[in-house]
């Protein structure tokens, strides 16, 4: 932790307006990614992931609001912003350029009406000024790098003429024709078959090496954590509950959900026939959360003092928690 | 645009083809119909063309005069021989050829469809883009209700409010009839804008519902959270990549509301004295004009069809995933 992290969020709070309640969905969100470094923030389905990477580009739908917290973006030409605040004007200028984003959904993540060529070339147009062969030229590099076979033949194709894979490739190009600096990728292999979710993630890897931008890379996968991630922060019921290297957080997680999740995974260097250990209970729905910890009432560590607020907290060396007990669970590993 | 596709002139062509023929049969189909509810409609023509005072006997000359005496088969076959060579009998009341009657009162009835399309796709495009933009608001709310209203007002109070209000009490526009035989074609022009904007109201709830509906859709898919993410204006979100999606479902209905258009000309028509189609119509149906009735018909399903064959040549403009 030599050089500012590139993206420094503290005490991010999202609310939703529905049917006249306001749920909160984001309570307590804070982690930190290092420049040229990748961030996995995992979490199961529902704990306000993509929410948080939404929220960061100002992408909430119209009925969602960012109500506190900052979250600090260092941009290229050295300013800091803070986008928990940020207007939609300065959004724009945020957008594509310093910050792009993949999302989940390959199938419909790309407009059906436009071509891939014009889809690309669109951001291009609206960050640079480039005359008609330095924009095709760019567009053909981009997709050759993201290994489009016959790239150049590629541009007139439209989004149905492509493969779920191919079209997360084009997905990938259009983010980062502009070369952001951070690049926010939402769930990009969770639609995806296995081989080719292995294909994408290499060259997302690789992509990293070659052009230097950092990742704040979302998943549910605890696998895929282990595959991309330099960092993790683990999200539950909208709150960051741990955060640490990714070596530290799989040899000794200080919170017992994360402790929890890493019990699920299948691993084959486990003996055979020992049973995979499902966290007991359900998540609990946002409009009913328990007072202080929201995961108390799930773990066998629970203590009355548990329903008090806690805090995310330095447990070790890089290595920050949000349990009271987090000293014994460390010791427990 | 569509160079960018390998090469879909031929493919193109072949589908306008296919539709041409198919408009032949559809065509052939419609001359039967009309002709069929003609003969089977009660009254006998020539009785009506010379007046209660005439005798059976002229009658029975009047209707050999006309070919109504011939078996109905061969009237049937007579009338479809006339009918492809651009024949479509003579008018029982005017005596003259059906189609050289259409023609004349043709202008008024084209131009005022004309306006009034214009008129509500202006209108009802914009407002129903806007308020799918600003869904829940006081704007949607307000555009909401009335077009709802606007769709179940008759359009013949509308016109006659209208007229009463805009024509005779302001003097804004003339309340009726369409200038005499020395009037200019602007002039004439001019007494069609008030009959355009009562006709293109109730299609313009129309198009703005759908416009609306169909934008909604559009503006929660995802690929539009992506435009977004690329950094560029909402105004370039909603016009460029929300819009060409939402155009294809609005297409139809602009399509659709020719259908409305033809009996709204009928009423329109009328209640402001324009010398058009519409009332060419009434008229024919009052004296049993059977030739004239058929003849509208007739054109009116031509255009039909071919504005039904615009319509999925649009389509094929705006998604290159639609197949010939
Ligand atoms: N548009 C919305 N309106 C209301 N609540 C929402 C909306 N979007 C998300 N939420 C709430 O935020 C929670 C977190 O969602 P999300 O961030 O999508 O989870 P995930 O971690 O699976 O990406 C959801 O469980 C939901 O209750
Ligand atoms: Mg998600």
């Amino acid at each position: 932790m030599t050089k500012a992290p590139i993206l420094s969020v503290d005490g991010l709070r999202v609310t939703f307006r529905a049917r006249g309640r306001t749920v909160t969905a984001l309570r307590d969100v804070g982690f930190s990614l290092q420049a040229g470094k990748t961030l996995a923030l995992v979490g199961e389905s529902g704990s306000g992931k993509s929410v948080t990477s939404l929220a960061l580009l100002g992408l909430l739908p119209p009925n969602g609001a960012v109500a506190g917290g900052n979250a600090f973006y260092r941009s290229r030409n050295g300013e800091t912003v803070d986008l928990a605040g940020l207007s939609a004007r300065a959004f724009r200028k945020i957008r594509g350029r310093e910050i792009a984003m993949i999302f989940q959904e390959p199938m419909s993540s790309l407009n059906p009406l436009f071509s891939i060529g014009e889809q690309i070339g669109e951001m291009l147009d609206l960050h640079e000024d480039l005359d008609a062969a330095t924009r095709r030229r760019r567009i053909v590099e981009m997709l050759e790098l993201v290994e489009i076979p016959a790239a150049a033949s590629r541009l007139s194709s439209y989004p149905h003429e492509l493969s779920g894979g191919m079209r997360q490739r084009v997905m990938i190009a259009l983010a980062l024709v502009c070369a952001p600096q951070l690049l926010i990728a939402d769930e990009p292999t969770t639609a995806l078959d296995v081989t080719v979710q292995a294909q994408i993630l290499e060259l997302m890897r690789r992509l990293q090496r070659e052009m230097g931008m950092s990742i704040l890379f979302i998943t549910h996968d605890m696998g895929v954590v282990a595959e991309m991630a330099d960092d993790v922060a683990v999200m539950y019921a909208g709150a960051v509950v741990e955060e640490a290297g990714v070596g530290e957080l799989f040899a000794a997680p200080a919170h017992p959900y994360t402790r929890g999740l890493l019990a699920s995974i299948p691993r084959p260097d486990r003996p055979e026939g020992e049973r995979l250990k499902a966290i007991p209970g359900a998540v609990p729905p946002l409009f009913a959360l328990p007072r202080g910890c929201a995961f108390a009432p799930r773990c066998s560590f629970a203590l009355p003092a548990c329903q008090r607020r806690v805090l995310l907290m330095e447990v070790a060396a890089r290595h920050r928690a949000a349990c009271i007990r987090a000293q014994e669970v460390l010791a427990d590993a | 645009m569509l160079s960018s596709v390998a090469d879909p002139a031929p493919a193109m062509l072949k589908y306008v083809l296919n539709r041409l023929v198919g408009m032949v049969v559809v065509l052939f189909l419609v001359l039967t119909i009309t002709f069929v509810i003609v003969r089977v409609a009660p009254g006998d023509p020539a009785a009506l063309m010379l007046g209660p005072d005439a005798t059976p006997q002229d009658a029975a000359q009047l209707r050999a005069e006309l070919g109504l005496d011939q078996p109905i088969l061969v009237q049937f076959g007579k009338f479809l021989l006339s009918a492809v060579q651009g024949d479509l009998g003579q008018s029982l009341f005017f005596r003259r050829p059906v189609l050289s009657v259409l023609a004349e009162r043709a202008e008024p009835t084209t131009f005022l469809a004309l306006f009034s399309l214009i008129f509500s796709i202006a209108i009802a495009v914009p407002i129903g883009i806007f308020v799918a933009y600003r869904r829940g608001g006081l704007a949607d709310q307000g555009a909401v209700s009335t077009a709802m209203l606007a769709a179940s007002v008759p359009s013949f109070w509308t016109g006659l409010v209208l007229q009463r209000w805009l024509a005779t009490g302001l003097g804004w526009f003339p309340a009726s009839g369409y200038g005499g035989p020395s009037s200019t074609f602007l002039d004439r022009m001019g007494y069609l804008i008030l009959p355009s904007i009562v006709l293109g109201i109730v299609n313009s709830a129309l198009i703005l519902r759908f416009t609306r509906a169909s934008m909604l859709d559009v503006l929660g898919e995802d690929y539009i959270r992506t435009a977004r993410s690329k950094g560029m204006s909402e105004a370039r979100v909603v016009l460029k990549h929300a819009l060409k999606n939402a155009a294809i479902p609005i297409v139809t209905v602009v399509g659709l509301t020719f259908a409305l258009l033809v009996s709204g000309a009928v009423v329109t028509e009328r209640v402001f004295n324009i010398p058009g189609m519409g009332s060419l119509v009434v008229g024919a149906v009052l004296r049993r004009d059977y030739p004239i009735i058929q003849g509208t018909l007739i054109v009116v399903a031509a255009l039909y069809i071919l504005i039904n064959l615009l319509v999925d040549l649009l389509y094929l403009l705006i998604d290159k995933r639609v197949r010939y």
